[in-house]
């Protein structure tokens, strides 16, 4: 049943009839959701479907090619505010200018991909890091974007339709997650995918094998990165407004933690990190209002700690699920899944 | 008004220097950049804060409670966390140092809450003396010493005591290191412990200038790693220098072109070194074998 006899049954993105009917089956779900969901389900299928944009981007990049970026929400700043911008100054159509916004995104990762060809580990962390904190500096102090007051989104129209509420942004958001995520995966199938992969294994034998570093390193940055700019695009009309201090260090430490938990290097890892975590955010950020262990925080922080503060308890845990899924499930959740279907499978064996 | 911002970016400089410092000694050991040894800082700064304004004890009391406490923070996040990681690469590592930033930010915002505190410090601020064309405050003096001191202290450590020496040999080649007897286990606990209190010092000199809360260290950890690039992550003497280079140029250019834009000088300055020489100015440089 497995067994592969040429290159296109290989790669093909369905291989079986079951799992056409589960693909089916999702994009059935995905288009009843909205009509039977709540609203605030909507708004965080919305943001989830945001998050799994970065999440496959960044994964391009860190999972699949072995380079780090700790500046991605740079890159989401730059397609946010691009967006908005092009749209209020030049009086783009939304499609065309969340395109061009990412595209300059694009630009920008190709750009940070250039000291990336002589740097490596730590010392290309740093470099990242140093131009996520830069974009979010030269945005709060620029008059043209807003500085800190920040902007606020125009009108979301399509010839005469306005998109207003979250129900009717989700079909625009699913729309575009779902197109992009199909693209990453079957980028991963290509040539240009190999090569991502050669380079991540081992850059020095890739490149003696023919893999032409400069090209393929900077065009890593560069989808990595017009991915998080067409999220950044889609992210400031689900706010309906920006300010720069959306776009901070942390921000950038989240999306490299999504792509962690889901799973390096596995399309359908980031999915589930992207949805996972953001699911979990959500909550956290309203942890004084779950049942009992809401009001068990409460009395905690009001004897111990203070409870201005309790929010932040959602940077400890995710602290903690980095740290220890570093620590022993290095493939994040993706690895759970494979193992248990693969125990399910040879069961009882 | 030149040397006005030559001794202000000096007595930054030696912040960013102490920073720098407390990074390369754990990059030279465990190979990792640690990005959580500025919240590591600010925690320990919060626990000066809080035995000596909540628990009244005296300035030395609290300080020395700090140290113990920066030192066991330090040993403690190595021995739990750092140490269990299987077979590391240089990307996990990182991201369990980023997972120590998220966890101690966490920590301290929930304890503290983010509202802005002030730690007083027996050295004051506003009392300047007079130096030729410049004035410089007490608080900027005593900085400057207290880092100089440190250096120097550090220096005499490597250099005749039997701990820093195996250290030394532990950052070298740690397999060797072992078959010579030296227990690298233990000596990579003493570098987080020593790493941690030297991060402890720089919190707890900046918290008078800068306000305290949460956000404490982040600006001053990404200045401190980029005096450590642009010295040299590998070199001691390297990262200080960066650390008083950076200092220098950063409030120059706050000075002589742009106010506003001072703060990304700093990012600027990483790009550019780590294009035209990645290993940093002072360093010599390495080239991975394969």
């Amino acid at each position: 049943m497995d067994m592969k006899r040429d290159y296109y049954e290989d790669i093909q993105l369905l291989d079986s009839k079951i799992l056409w009917f589960w693909f089916l089956m999702l994009i059935a779900a995905l288009i009843t959701f909205p009509f039977i969901a709540p609203n605030y389900y909507v708004y965080m299928a919305n943001y989830m479907a945001i998050n799994v944009i970065v999440t496959v981007g960044l994964n391009i990049l860190v999972g699949y090619t072995g380079q780090i970026s700790l500046g991605h929400a740079g890159f989401f700043a730059i397609g946010a505010y691009g967006t908005v911008l092009l749209m209020t100054a030049l009086h783009l159509p939304f499609l065309l200018a969340i395109i061009a916004a990412a595209f300059i995104a694009a630009f920008f990762g190709f750009v940070l991909g250039l000291p990336a060809l002589r740097l490596e580990g730590p010392y290309l962390a740093i470099a990242t890091l140093g131009f996520g904190m830069a974009i979010t500096q030269v945005i709060g102090r620029w008059q043209v974007f807003g500085g800190r007051m920040g902007l606020e989104t125009p009108d979301l129209s399509f010839g005469p339709y306005v998109l207003e509420s979250d129900r009717q942004l989700y079909f625009l958001i699913i729309t575009i997650t779902f197109l992009m995520t199909l693209a990453a995966r079957n980028l991963m199938k290509t040539r240009v995918g190999r090569a991502f992969i050669a380079i991540r294994d081992s850059d020095i034998a890739a490149e003696t094998m023919g893999v032409n570093l400069v090209f393929y390193k900077t065009l890593a940055f560069a989808v990595s990165a017009f991915y998080a700019g067409i999220a950044g695009g889609l992210f400031a009309f689900l706010l309906g407004f920006i300010n720069p201090s959306t776009f901070n260090f942390i921000l950038s430490i989240y999306f490299l933690a999504f792509v962690i938990v889901g799973g390096l290097g596995s399309i359908f890892g980031s999915i589930m990190g992207g949805v996972f975590m953001t699911w979990l955010l959500l909550v956290l950020d309203k942890v004084q209002e779950l049942p009992y262990l809401g009001a068990a925080l409460i009395s905690f922080s009001e004897n111990w700690m203070t409870v201005s503060g309790l929010p932040n308890i959602a940077s400890i845990i995710f602290g903690l699920i980095i740290v220890l899924l570093v620590v022993f499930e290095p493939l994040g959740l993706y690895g759970f899944w494979i193992r248990t279907k693969i125990y399910w499978k040879t069961w009882p064996f | 008004m030149f040397y006005q911002l030559l001794v202000s970016g000096l007595s930054f400089g030696s912040l960013y220097a102490l920073i720098a410092l407390a990074m390369v000694i754990i990059y030279k050991t465990s190979e990792v950049p640690n990005f959580g040894q500025g919240e590591m800082a600010m925690l320990s700064t919060f626990v000066a804060f809080t035995l000596l304004v909540t628990n009244e004890y005296s300035f030395a009391v609290s300080l020395i409670g700090a140290m113990v406490f920066a030192a066991a923070l330090g040993m403690f996040l190595e021995f739990v966390f750092l140490r269990r990681a299987k077979d590391p690469n240089i990307l996990s590592l990182i991201l369990i140092t980023l997972g120590f930033e998220m966890i101690l930010y966490g920590v301290a915002s929930w304890k503290w809450g983010a509202d802005q505190k002030d730690l007083p410090f027996p050295v004051s601020d506003f009392d300047v003396i007079n130096l030729g064309p410049a004035v410089i405050s007490y608080l900027n003096i005593a900085t400057l010493l207290i880092t100089l001191a440190l250096m120097f202290i550090l220096f005499l450590f490597f250099k005749y005591t039997k701990v820093g020496i195996a250290m030394k040999a532990t950052q070298q080649n740690a397999t060797a290191a072992r078959i010579n007897g030296i227990r690298t286990n233990r000596i990579l606990s003493i570098t987080w412990a020593m790493s941690s209190m030297i991060g402890a010092v720089a919190g707890i000199l900046l918290a008078p200038i800068a306000t305290l809360d949460p956000n404490l260290m982040l600006e001053p950890l990404l200045k401190g790693f980029s005096a450590a690039v642009l010295g040299g992550m590998t070199t001691l003497v390297g990262a200080a220098l960066g650390g008083y280079m950076l200092g220098v140029i950063e409030n120059l250019f706050g000075g002589y072109v742009s106010l506003e834009f001072k703060s990304i000088v700093a990012f600027g300055i990483i790009v550019l070194v780590l294009c035209f020489k990645p290993s940093g100015l002072f360093a010599r440089h390495y080239v991975r074998k394969v």
